[in-house]
């Protein structure tokens, strides 16, 4: 059974707030010189088959208008 | 014979109450459930604020593929009243009936204070009773209320009449492009807003703009049927 990582990010040129606010945090910790700091969320699942995989980024995973998604198919076994 | 207004309740709902009272001030009113594919023959159907089905993973994302918001799509595309209130507007712009995204607010943090709002379109059921142009007062409460779109699609929304409020200058309490607090989609038969208009229905709570636009949806909504 194929386990998948989907990795969904806001879109380039949407403000995350989050990010900006870790980005401040950083300096104020010590830690010098990240930019960009951008937050998005990881989805981890097993897939009877990972064919549909796609739409269910494109349907519930990730909304399109403000999100880009990844995916990435993990230990796939031949069969 | 009065308007029949349909209250959706989903896992998580909290202002439903406030709505049906909102609702049965005009009209007659009645609760929804998420779980039934059932609208029971109302005439306008209200989705309230809240936190529906928890907001997991993005606020509205699950409550779309409910039983009831499947009958709601089929009562939107025949014309329908269909207003969104909040999580309901989170829900209905998810669903894909209105335009847009609803992001997190840019301060981050849950906001909850009264804003004015100015009146941009009178097309919609929920708007007929006001001038464009006109400010009214309503509370707003939400955390991921920033409404989105891209720039190509602002052009488009403002080219057809789609902007159903804006927040009076200085009130935007969240970052939504363009001062944009509520939308509704190009044939004006559904509309969604952040701020709370079933909040402000009673001079007890401070407004009573919100009531009119129950006011307005049961004047229109009997025309409509």
């Amino acid at each position: 059974m194929p386990r998948a990582r989907v990795l969904i990010r806001p879109k380039t040129g949407i403000l995350d707030p989050q990010g900006e606010a870790v980005e401040r945090a950083l300096p104020a910790l010590g830690f010098g010189g990240a930019s960009d700091v951008r937050i998005g969320r990881l989805v981890e699942l097993d897939l009877d088959d990972a064919a549909d995989l796609d739409q269910m980024c494109e349907r519930l995973l990730a909304n399109p208008l403000i999100e880009d998604y990844e995916i990435e198919l993990l230990d796939s076994v031949v069969s | 014979m009065s308007v029949r207004f349909g209250v959706v309740r989903f896992p998580g709902t909290c202002d439903e109450i406030d709505a049906l009272r909102a609702c049965a001030a005009v009209g007659d009113a009645e609760l929804l459930w998420h779980g039934d594919a059932d609208l029971k023959d109302v005439d306008v159907v209200v989705i309230p604020g809240g936190f529906s089905y928890g907001d997991y993973l993005r606020v509205g994302a699950l409550a779309r593929f409910s039983p009831v918001m499947g009958e709601v799509v089929k009562f939107a595309e025949s014309g329908g009243a269909v207003l969104g209130i909040c999580n309901g507007f989170q829900i209905l712009a998810e669903s894909g009936l209105l335009p847009g995204a609803l992001l997190p607010n840019l301060s981050l943090r849950f906001v909850c204070r009264e804003v004015d709002l100015v009146v941009g379109t009178d097309r919609t059921p929920f708007t007929s009773g006001f001038d464009v142009g006109e400010t009214i007062e309503v509370p707003a409460k939400h955390r991921c209320g920033r409404f989105y779109v891209p720039d190509d699609q602002l052009a488009e929304l403002k080219a057809n009449d789609q902007v159903l409020f804006r927040y009076a200058d200085g009130h935007n309490p969240n970052g939504s492009v363009d001062d944009i607090a509520g939308v509704c989609n190009v044939a004006g038969n559904v509309a969604g807003l952040m701020p709370h208009p079933e909040h402000a229905v009673d001079a007890l709570m401070g407004s009573l703009d919100g009531l009119r636009m129950f006011a307005s949806a049961a004047g229109r909504a009997g025309v409509a049927a």
